[in-house]
């Protein structure tokens, strides 16, 4: 089991979304995020003075999946968000140990779906 | 069913408008008129009065949400404030009728009253003695709610209130008996048509000493460099500006002091371009120094605008109040930033909208109004800030050294709503600074 973390540009959402989708997956949650990488940021100007923003709005998947459907989620997240710009973020892959669904009470394998 | 909605609103406003056909029907033409210069003059009120709703949102707009319940609670507080003790002595303060020191200072006693002829065209062809003060004391309480936003998110609550009160109460009351009620200012031919230096310069000029005294934001001028605070929702601002525009119909519209169609008509078609054309100015300034137009200073320059022509909207031209509303937003944006590089903090340009472009407006009826000198202008203008600044700065001062005037590094960091009032203007959901 594992869990799959993408940082990705907010307006690439839907497309990886719909990518996720066309390979089944149907199973994530998504939050707001500020981050930065090799972007390095850019100016704002609040009344005549400037400031620079250097942590940039990002969105954040999780997606838990079973071993076999690892490959191709990273896959679909990939082909969502890539444009080739800088800031089209990362995907991080990390063990998961335990999973549980809180309805059923199922765990393990099963319990990802 | 819109038929039926239709009749119901069209017999509304029969019923609503019978009394006053009643009146012009078994009245004479004079009592007909007073009726209705009085109902215009009590609409006007409730223009003034809606300014209030302006400022809060104006104010919440341009601050951090973790202030907004202290920034609503001190622009709710002061309407209280200013109403009641408007009735107790600011009203009779304003106004006394006679002078004791020569149109120095004069007051007609505790409490508001009035016998029979008071309700009559016998008080004034205008308005009865109660529309009077009422529509008075919606002005008074616009004066105290203009510092309000230039002290916001780190002034005490409970001092702030106090500083209202006093000022308030004494201060703007009895300054303003010296043009209005009559006074020394009034006898030489200073003019203030609807408040420019006795409303907004008051206001402006205690806004200035108290963000002196106070100091600026944590945070706001570090290592040499200004570092903006970003206010939290610009839609809200806009809906203050906005509701502030609209007030001012009612602001220099009930100043004519009667329904006069002619004055009145005049008075907010130079509103209204002195607005438009501070919205103007203020854009294409912006646009020019900052290479992008900022949204703030352009509802600053709608404002400045219409503080501008508040002392001549009915003495100037049409094309007068355009270049007096133009140079308005001119002003405002480069006053801003002057101010700002001063390391005076003020979170809503609060100085520059009121008190610069107060003594403007004052100063323009003496340049574009034959009428009018421009010494006499300027003797006002320094007068109110003689009288204004040192008083209120002592009051700050004092509070300052007693109480205190400004809240604990901690509290303000914490955000005033939790740290004065224990509670949460968002409480469903944060919204995140980055910084």
């Amino acid at each position: 089991m594992k869990l799959v973390i993408a940082y990705v540009q907010p307006d690439r959402l839907h497309h990886v979304k719909q990518a996720l989708t066309e390979v089944e997956v149907n199973r994530m949650s998504v939050t707001n995020a500020l981050g930065c990488g090799q972007q390095r940021g850019f100016t704002e100007t609040y009344r005549g003075s400037e400031f620079e923003v250097r942590l940039i709005k990002k969105v954040r998947f999780e997606i838990a999946v079973n071993d076999n459907f690892l490959e191709r989620t990273k896959e679909a997240i990939i082909k969502g968000a890539r444009t080739g710009n800088f800031g089209d973020g990362v995907i991080f892959v990390v063990d998961l140990g335990e999973c549980l669904r809180i309805r059923t009470g199922e765990q393990g394998t099963p319990a990802i779906g | 069913m819109r038929l039926l909605r239709r009749s119901i609103i069209l017999s509304a406003m029969c019923l609503a408008a019978f009394p006053v056909w009643a009146a012009a029907q078994d009245a004479s033409g004079a009592d007909a008129m007073f009726a209705v210069n009085n109902t215009w003059m009590m609409v006007a009120t409730f223009l003034v009065f809606i300014m209030h709703l302006g400022f809060a949102t104006l104010e919440s707009g341009l601050t951090q949400s973790k202030n907004t319940v202290n920034i609503l609670f001190k622009n709710t507080g002061i309407v209280a404030i200013g109403l009641l003790t408007y009735a107790i002595v600011g009203f009779n303060l304003m106004y006394p009728g006679e002078f004791s020191i020569g149109g120095f200072f004069g007051f007609a006693g505790f409490g508001i009253g009035t016998d029979a002829a008071g309700l009559t065209a016998e008080y004034s062809e205008g308005y009865t003695y109660w529309t009077d003060f009422l529509f008075q004391g919606m002005f008074a309480a616009t004066a105290a709610t203009i510092v309000s936003g230039a002290v916001a998110e780190r002034v005490k609550l409970n001092s702030f209130l106090i500083f209202s009160t006093l000022y308030v109460a004494l201060i703007y009351p009895w300054a303003g008996s010296w043009k209005w009620g009559g006074g020394w200012l009034d006898a030489m031919g200073f003019y203030d048509f609807a408040g420019s230096t006795l409303v907004h310069s008051v206001g402006g000029w205690a806004a200035l000493a108290g963000v002196i005294v106070l100091g600026p934001r944590l945070g706001k001028y570090v290592n040499g460099e200004i570092r903006p605070i970003l206010g939290h929702n610009l839609p809200l601002a806009t809906i203050g500006m906005f509701m502030l525009w609209l007030g001012w119909f009612g602001f220099n519209g009930g100043s004519v002091l009667s329904a006069d169609p002619g004055a009145v008509s005049f008075v907010l078609v130079t509103t209204c371009l002195a607005a438009a054309a501070g919205v103007i100015g203020a854009m294409l300034t912006t646009w020019t120094i900052h290479k992008h137009p900022d949204f703030s200073m352009v509802l600053n320059g709608a404002l400045a605008g219409l503080v501008g022509i508040t002392a001549g909207a009915d003495a100037v031209s049409v094309l007068s109040s355009v270049i007096i509303g133009v140079a308005a937003g001119i002003i405002v944006v480069f006053s801003v930033e002057i101010i700002d590089r001063a390391r005076l903090d003020d979170p809503v340009g609060a100085i520059s909208v009121h008190l610069v472009c107060g003594i403007w407006g004052t100063l323009a009826v003496g340049i574009f109004s034959a009428d009018h000198s421009f010494v006499t202008q300027l003797i006002g203008v320094l007068a109110y800030g003689a009288v204004s600044f040192p008083s209120a700065f002592l009051i700050f001062f004092i509070l300052k050294a007693t109480i205190g005037l400004r809240v604990t590094e901690e509290e303000e960091r914490r955000g005033l709503d939790l740290s004065e009032h224990n509670m949460e203007a968002y409480p469903d959901y944060t919204i995140f600074t980055a910084r």
